[in-house]
C-alpha cells in the first residue's frame, strides 16, 4: 500500500478526534500508572501494556492501550503464539469488564436468609477475618476437608494454594466434569495422553476437518478459529456434523444434520466404512495399535445401513464422507469437541472419536493432533502441603473408576449426602456454579447444607447471590496472575500485569489468598513479600528475565519438533504402551472395551431436545453485564425450526417461554424461526436469563439453559454430566 | 491517487463481530451504535443451506449521495484515499446524508453531527490497517488501493468472484464480497 | 426461501430510517404554504390587483397575506432548526453553495424568500408601519403605486414561490435510498399541493367574494392536478423496480394505507372537490369547511409521504 500523503497533522487530529469522547483526564494519572506498571509510552498520553487476556480461558496474549490514564483498547500481542496479534470479539471487548457499572465494588456481608441478596458492605480485613472465623470452627468440628474450593481459570492458582495449605485435597472445576472431562478421559484411555486445553489440534494443517457438534466461530476460542478460517481458506475439506446448521455447517462441503445423540453410530459406521473398505492407516495401526482385530471384529455390524435409521444420514453419505477423510489421511482430523458432557456415554463416544482418528493415522501427524511442548519454569518452593487422611470426597470408592480429575457434582453431592463426610464450606472462584453445574436446584439445596460460601468474582453473578461473604476481585486489566506457562505448539510464558488501577475496593486474587492465608496463621506458605517478587523468582528459575517479560508480555522458547514426521518418539502411556482399540482396562472395570451405540432416550411428544452452545461475544454467564458484550448481544434466542413454529403460530421475534420435562418455565425468549435447526431440537445459547439482581443490565434478558437442565445422565466412566437430555414445550407469551 | 477499498472473504468469515467490538473501541463508538454490522443471509431449505455472512460498513461510494446531498460540505470526500468522511464542525445534523443513503451506514451522534466508517483513517495515515481489518482472527478482510492492480485487493477482485451491495442504486461502492 | 439476521442497531436506521420527526413535515407544509401564497399574490400582483380596504386582509397580493407567509416560512424554518441535532452550527449552511445538495439550495432560496415577502408587504403598507416611519409614506406609496414595480415584485414572487414549492419535494426525492421518494414528481406535487393549501386559504379567508370563487375555482384545478399527479407518482413507482413498488405498497395495503387513503386522499382532496364543486355551481354555500380540509390534507401528505418515505428501503439484501 502506498503511504499517506496529503492529510496534514492538525487534519489529521480533528479527523482522530471526531467520534472519539476522549476523557479528559489530566496527564498526571496516567503518569503515575505508568512508573507503577510495565509497558511503555508510544507517543504523548498513550501508554501501552502486555498482558494476557481472562475473558475465556484461553489466556491469549494482548496489549492493552490507556490514553490519558483512562483505558482505550485492548489488541492482540503480535508476539503471542495463541492469539497471533489478533484477539477474538470478547478479548476486543475486555474494555467494557474494567468500565461495567454492575462490578462488585467492596466486600459484602450477607445480612437476611441465603439468596435474598441483602448485604452490608464491609472493609477486607472485617470479611476476610469472618471467613477465616468461620473456617477455623469448620475444621475444628469437621477437619480441613469440609472445606471446598470451586475454581475455574488461572487466576484461581493462589487461592488453591492457600485452600491446600488450610488442609482440603477438594479442589474442583466444572471445566472437567460438565465440559472437557469425557473427552480427555476418552482420548487418555485411547492414547495414555489427553487432548488439553489449548487443544493439541492441528486445524491449520488439516485437509480435512470433521467437526462433531463443534461449532468453531460461534465457539470463540481464539487460535482454532484463526486455524479454520485457514482451514478453510486453504480449501480443506469440511465434514460438519451437527442437528444445527451452525456457522461451521456454512462452511462445509459435508453437513450432515445428525439426529441428537446418535453421534457414536455415526461413528462405528465410518470406522465400520474405513475397516471394510480397508482404507484405515495399515501402517500406522499395525505399529502402534492394540487389540485391532477385536476392535474390527466389534464394529463389523455396524454398517452404515445400521446406522442410517439411527443418524437420518444417508449410507451413501456416511460412505463418501469416510473415503473423503481417508483421501486426506493423516492430515484429517476428527476434532475432539470441548464441552463434551451431553449424553452421559460421553467418555465412550470421545473414545470413538479418538479411535476414528487412530484409524487414521491422525494422532501425532500435521494436520491431526501435535505433540505439545512446554518450557520448564519450575514451581515456588513452598512448604509441603499438609496431607489429608480422607482423601477427597467426590468420587468415594471410585464410583467413576476413570475420573483423573475432582468431579464438581460429586462435591455437591456429598455436601447434600453427608457422604462419605461432610462438606461444611465452599469457596467459589471465578465460576457461577448456578449456570454452570445441572440442576440448579441441586445446587441451592447443597448450599443450605454449608456453613460457609464465600464467593469471589468480579460481578455479582448468581452463586454470589447465594453467599455469605463475597469478595470483589480485581478485573484481569488491574491485576497479576500466575505465570501463563503454556502448552502449545512452541513454548512460550506469559505474564498478566496491571494495565490500570481497580475503579474501587477490588483486590487482587493472590493479595486476597495471601491475606486470608495470614488470618489462618499460614504466612509460612507465602514466604515472598509481594507477587512481583513470587513472579521474578519463578522466572529466574527458568533463566528468565521478569523485567524483559514485563515489557514484552511473551517470552518464547526455542521450537521443537511436534510431530512424529519431525521426529517426537511415538509414546503412547496406555497399559499395554500403544494404541489401544481395545481396551481392556475399560473391560476389567466392566465398561465396553469397544465403544457401544445405546439409543438416546426421547422426551415426551410434543416435545424438543434442549440444546446449548456458545456465541462469539460471550463467555459463560460471565459477560452479559460488559457494556460492550451487552451491546453486541443483550439476549439470546431461541432457535425453533421455521415450520414447527409456523404450526405455533410463531414469527421471528415472538416471545416464548420454555416449559421442561419437570414443569421448570424459563423467562421469555424470542423466537429465532429458521430453516437452520432440525424440527426435534431447539437450540439456546448460554448464559443468559440471569436472575441475580446484581446483574443489573442483564437481569432477566433472554432464557437460561442452565435453569431447564433439571436432569443430567452421569458418565458412568469419569463422572461428567450430560446435560443434552432435556425436552421443552413451547408455551406462548410473555 | 489512491481508491482506497475493501475485499472482505465471505468463505472465511464467520460473523464472530470482532470487527464491530474493535472499531468500537478504536474510534469511541458510543452506546447504542454502530460504525460496522454483520449480516446473515441465509438462502435455501433446511438441510441443503447457503449462508453468506458480511461484515458491513460504509462503501466509500464512488458517487457518494450523501456527499451530494451534504448542504454544508460537511460530508466529503477526502482527498487521501478518496475516502468519504464526515467533518463534524461543519455538519449541522440535518440528517439528510443518513437518510440519502442506502445501506443505513451512518448514524447521528450523541454530540449532534454524521458518523460513520472512516475507514480509521487516523491508522491508515499512520500505515496501519482499519481496525476491523487489524482485529479479524479469520483474516477474512483485505484493505488497500483498488487502482493500484499489484495490491493485494486488486490481484483478489481480478482472480475471485465477487458481489457488492445494492450494485443498482448508482453509488458505486467499494466494498466487495468474494464468494 | 431466505432468512436475514442482521447486528445492525443505531437507533436512527435500525431497522428502519427514522431520521426525521412531525418537525420536516410541519416544515416542508408551511414552505409549501408559503410558496402558494407567493404565487397566488405574485400571479395578483401581475394583474394589478390590490387590497380594495384601508386595513390589513387576506386577500390576495395584500399585506396580510405576505405577512402570514412571513409568519409561516418562519414557523418552518424553525420546524427545521429544532430538527437539526448539531443547531450550534448552523450558520454553516450559509457559507457555503453547494450546487448537488437541494437542501443547500433550499437555504439560498429561503433567503431569498424573505424579501420577496416583505416587498410584498411594503407594496400594501399597513397602518401601523405607516404610523411607525412617517417620513417614508411618501416613498412607499409612490413605489407601491408604480406598477413597473408591482409587476416585477409579483414576477419575482411566483418564480421565487415556485422554486421554494419544487425545491419541498426535491428535497425528498434527491435522497434515492428511499425509494419511495425517488420521483420526479415529488417538486411538482408539493408545489402543487402548496398552491391548492394557498388558494384553499384565500378561498376562505379572502373579504372579497369574487376572489373567494375564483380561489374556490383554482383550488378545485389544484386539487385535481394533485390527484393526477398523486396517481401518476404510484404508478411511476409501480412500475419501477421492486424495491420502488414495495415502497408504494406502503400506500397501497401496507402500513401507511388507512391514513393516505382516508386522510389525504379522501378527506384532503375529494371531500373538498366535492363541497367546492357544489359551492362554485351554486349549490351549497361557501363554508370553511372545504378550506380546512384542503389545509389539514396537505399537512397530512407531508406527513405521510415523509414517514413512509423513510419507512421504504432498498432490499437489505
Amino acid at each position: 500500500m502506498t503511504t499517506i500523503g496529503g492529510l496534514s497533522r492538525r487534519r489529521f487530529l480533528k479527523i482522530a478526534g471526531a467520534g472519539a469522547g476522549v476523557a479528559a483526564v489530566g496527564g498526571s494519572v496516567g503518569e503515575l500508572l505508568w512508573k507503577a506498571h510495565g509497558g511503555r509510552e508510544t507517543e504523548r498520553g498513550l501508554r501501552q501494556v502486555p498482558t494476557f487476556c481472562d475473558i475465556c480461558f484461553w489466556k491469549c496474549g494482548a496489549i492493552a492501550s490507556v490514553r490519558d490514564g483512562v483505558l482505550w483498547k485492548i489488541e492482540g500481542n503480535p508476539d503471542d503464539p495463541l492469539s497471533r496479534g489478533r484477539l477474538c470479539p470478547r478479548g476486543t471487548g475486555g474494555v467494557g469488564a474494567h468500565f461495567d457499572s454492575d462490578r462488585l465494588r467492596a466486600p459484602l456481608m450477607r445480612r437476611s436468609v441465603r439468596g435474598q441478596e441483602q448485604w452490608t458492605e464491609v472493609t477486607w480485613d472485617e470479611a476476610l477475618g469472618a471467613v477465616a472465623g468461620k473456617m477455623q470452627k469448620i475444621k475444628a468440628e469437621h477437619g480441613p476437608e469440609a472445606i471446598a474450593l470451586f475454581s475455574h481459570g488461572i487466576g484461581g492458582t493462589f487461592l488453591k494454594h492457600t485452600l491446600k495449605a488450610f488442609g482440603t485435597p477438594n479442589v474442583t472445576a466444572p471445566s472437567f466434569a460438565q465440559c472437557r472431562g469425557p473427552r480427555d478421559v476418552g482420548f487418555n484411555l485411547t492414547f495414555g495422553e489427553e487432548v488439553g486445553s489449548p487443544e493439541r489440534t492441528d486445524i491449520r494443517n488439516a485437509r480435512c476437518l470433521v467437526l462433531i457438534g463443534s461449532h468453531l466461530g460461534e465457539n470463540m476460542h481464539n487460535t482454532q478459529v484463526q486455524e479454520f478460517a485457514a482451514a478453510v481458506g486453504a480449501g480443506a475439506s469440511i465434514i460438519v456434523v451437527d442437528p444445527r446448521f451452525s456457522i461451521a455447517a456454512s462452511k462445509a462441503r459435508f453437513y450432515l444434520p445428525i439426529k441428537p445423540g446418535t453421534d457414536i453410530a455415526l461413528l462405528l459406521a465410518w470406522m465400520n466404512t474405513l475397516v471394510t473398505e480397508e482404507l484405515y492407516d495399515k501402517d500406522y495401526v499395525q505399529r502402534f495399535g492394540f487389540g485391532f482385530e477385536a476392535f474390527a471384529a466389534e464394529i463389523t455390524p455396524f454398517t452404515p445401513e445400521w446406522a442410517y435409521p439411527e443418524t437420518g444420514i444417508e449410507p451413501e453419505v456416511i460412505r463418501e464422507t469416510a473415503r473423503e477423510m481417508a483421501r486426506q489421511r493423516p492430515a484429517t482430523l476428527v476434532h475432539p469437541g470441548r464441552h463434551a458432557t451431553w449424553y452421559g456415554d460421553d467418555a465412550q463416544r470421545s473414545r470413538a472419536i479418538a479411535l476414528l482418528n487412530a484409524l487414521l493415522g491422525s494422532w501425532g501427524r500435521k494436520g491431526g493432533f501435535y505433540a505439545p511442548v512446554s518450557m520448564d519454569v519450575p514451581a515456588y518452593p513452598y512448604p509441603p502441603y499438609p496431607k489429608s487422611t480422607r482423601g477427597k470426597a467426590d468420587n468415594p470408592g471410585k464410583r467413576y473408576p476413570f475420573a483423573n480429575e475432582t468431579i464438581t457434582t460429586g462435591i455437591r453431592e456429598a455436601t447434600l449426602t453427608g457422604k462419605p463426610y461432610p462438606i461444611k464450606g465452599w469457596f467459589v472462584y471465578g465460576s457461577n456454579l448456578i449456570h454452570a453445574l445441572p440442576n440448579e436446584q441441586e445446587t441451592i439445596r447443597a448450599i443450605q447444607n454449608l456453613d460457609l460460601l464465600v464467593v469471589v468474582d468480579v460481578i455479582g453473578s448468581e452463586i454470589a447471590g447465594w453467599a455469605d461473604i463475597v469478595l470483589p476481585e480485581a478485573t484481569y486489566l488491574e491485576r497479576y496472575d500466575e505465570i501463563n506457562v503454556e502448552t502449545f505448539r512452541e513454548p512460550f510464558v506469559a505474564l498478566r500485569q496491571p494495565v490500570v488501577e481497580p475503579p474501587a475496593d477490588q483486590k487482587p486474587n493472590w493479595w486476597i489468598a495471601r491475606e486470608l492465608a495470614g488470618k489462618l496463621g499460614l504466612e509460612a506458605y507465602f514466604p515472598w513479600k509481594d507477587i512481583e517478587e513470587y513472579l521474578a523468582h519463578r522466572l529466574e528459575g527458568a533463566g528468565l528475565s521478569f523485567e524483559e517479560l514485563k515489557k514484552k508480555g511473551i517470552l518464547r522458547g526455542e521450537k521443537k519438533p511436534i510431530y512424529f514426521e519431525e521426529g517426537v518418539e511415538p509414546t503412547f502411556p496406555t497399559p499395554s504402551g500403544k494404541i489401544e482399540f481395545y481396551s481392556t482396562q475399560l473391560r476389567e472395570a466392566g465398561f465396553d472395551p469397544v465403544p457401544k451405540y445405546r439409543r438416546p432416550p426421547q422426551g415426551p411428544a410434543g416435545s424438543f431436545r434442549l440444546l446449548f452452545g456458545r456465541a462469539p461475544v460471550h463467555s459463560f454467564s460471565r459477560t452479559q453485564t460488559n457494556p460492550i458484550l451487552h451491546e453486541m448481544m443483550a439476549e439470546n434466542e431461541v432457535w425453533v425450526n421455521v415450520n414447527v413454529a409456523t404450526r405455533y403460530g410463531l414469527k421471528n421475534g415472538d416471545l416464548v417461554r420454555l416449559k421442561n420435562q419437570d414443569g421448570v418455565v424459563s423467562n421469555p425468549v424470542k423466537v429465532r424461526a429458521t430453516q437452520a435447526i432440525r424440527a426435534d431440537c431447539v437450540y439456546i445459547v448460554h448464559g443468559f436469563g440471569h436472575t441475580s439482581k446484581m446483574l443489573r443490565r442483564a437481569l432477566g434478558r433472554g432464557a437460561s439453559d442452565a435453569g431447564l437442565v433439571t436432569r443430567y445422565e452421569v458418565d458412568p466412566l469419569m463422572g461428567g454430566t450430560g446435560m443434552n437430555v432435556n425436552f421443552v414445550t413451547l408455551e406462548a407469551g410473555a | 491517487m489512491a481508491r482506497l477499498g475493501m475485499a472482505i472473504d465471505t468463505r472465511k468469515c464467520v460473523g464472530c463481530m470482532d470487527c464491530v467490538v474493535a472499531c468500537k473501541t478504536e474510534n469511541d463508538v458510543p452506546e447504542g451504535f454502530n460504525r460496522d454490522w454483520i449480516r446473515y443471509e441465509y438462502q435455501g431449505e433446511w438441510p441443503t443451506l447457503r449462508l453468506e455472512i458480511r461484515s458491513e460498513r460504509c462503501n466509500h461510494c464512488d458517487e457518494p449521495p450523501c456527499v451530494s446531498c451534504c448542504p454544508t460540505g460537511a460530508s466529503h470526500v477526502h482527498p487521501f484515499g478518496a475516502v468519504v468522511l464526515v467533518d463534524k464542525d461543519e455538519c449541522i445534523g440535518c440528517k439528510a446524508c443518513v437518510a440519502s443513503c442506502p445501506y443505513d451506514a451512518r448514524f447521528i451522534h450523541p454530540d449532534g453531527y454524521a458518523d460513520k466508517c472512516t475507514f480509521c483513517i487516523h491508522r491508515v495515515e499512520q500505515g496501519l490497517q482499519p481496525a476491523c481489518v487489524a482485529v479479524c482472527p479469520t483474516r477474512c478482510m483485505y484493505f488497500g488501493d483498488l487502482d493500484d492492480a499489484h495490491s493485494e485487493v486488486s490481484r483478489l477482485l481480478a482472480s475471485r468472484k465477487h458481489h457488492s451491495l445494492l450494485p443498482g442504486a448508482g453509488t458505486e461502492p467499494r466494498i466487495f464480497y468474494l464468494e | 426461501m431466505s432468512e436475514l439476521y442482521s447486528t445492525a442497531h443505531s437507533a436512527i436506521t435500525d431497522p428502519s430510517l427514522h431520521a426525521w420527526g412531525p418537525e420536516i413535515p410541519v416544515y416542508l407544509f408551511l414552505g409549501g404554504f408559503t410558496a402558494g401564497i407567493m404565487v397566488l399574490s405574485g400571479w395578483a400582483l401581475w394583474q394589478g390587483r390590490r387590497n380594495q380596504r384601508a386595513h390589513a386582509t387576506f386577500s390576495l397580493a395584500s399585506s396580510g397575506l405576505f405577512t402570514l407567509g412571513l409568519g409561516a416560512i418562519s414557523l418552518g424554518m424553525l420546524a427545521l432548526f429544532l430538527d437539526l441535532s448539531h443547531k450550534a452550527y448552523v450558520w454553516r449552511l450559509y457559507l457555503t453553495m453547494k450546487p448537488w445538495s437541494p437542501m443547500s439550495w433550499g437555504a439560498w432560496i429561503l433567503l431569498l424568500v424573505y424579501p420577496v415577502l416583505l416587498a410584498g408587504v411594503l407594496l400594501d403598507p399597513p397602518r401601523w408601519l405607516l404610523r411607525f416611519a412617517p417620513a417614508l409614506d411618501a416613498l412607499w406609496r409612490r413605489l407601491a403605486d408604480d406598477g413597473r414595480v408591482r409587476r416585477s415584485t409579483g414576477f419575482v414572487s411566483i418564480t421565487t414561490g415556485v422554486a421554494l414549492g419544487i425545491y419541498t419535494g426535491i428535497l425528498l426525492s434527491a435522497l434515492g435510498a428511499r425509494p419511495l421518494w425517488s420521483s420526479a414528481l415529488l417538486g411538482p406535487l408539493f408545489l402543487v399541493s402548496g398552491l391548492s393549501t394557498s388558494a384553499a386559504f384565500a378561498h376562505w379567508a379572502s373579504p372579497e367574494p369574487a376572489e373567494r370563487e375564483q380561489m374556490a375555482w383554482l383550488d378545485n384545478l389544484f386539487l385535481t392536478i394533485e390527484l393526477g399527479l398523486l396517481g401518476s407518482l404510484l404508478i411511476g413507482l409501480l412500475s419501477s423496480t421492486e424495491a420502488h413498488a414495495e415502497a408504494a405498497r406502503l400506500l397501497l395495503g401496507g402500513p401507511y394505507t388507512a391514513v393516505f387513503w382516508v386522510g389525504v386522499v379522501g378527506l384532503g382532496i375529494l371531500l373538498p372537490l366535492v363541497i367546492q364543486s357544489l359551492a362554485v355551481t351554486g349549490r351549497v354555500a361557501h363554508t370553511p369547511i372545504a378550506p380546512v380540509l384542503v389545509i389539514l390534507g396537505g399537512l397530512a401528505l407531508r406527513f405521510v409521504i415523509v414517514y413512509a418515505g423513510q419507512y421504504s428501503h432498498w432490499p437489505r439484501v
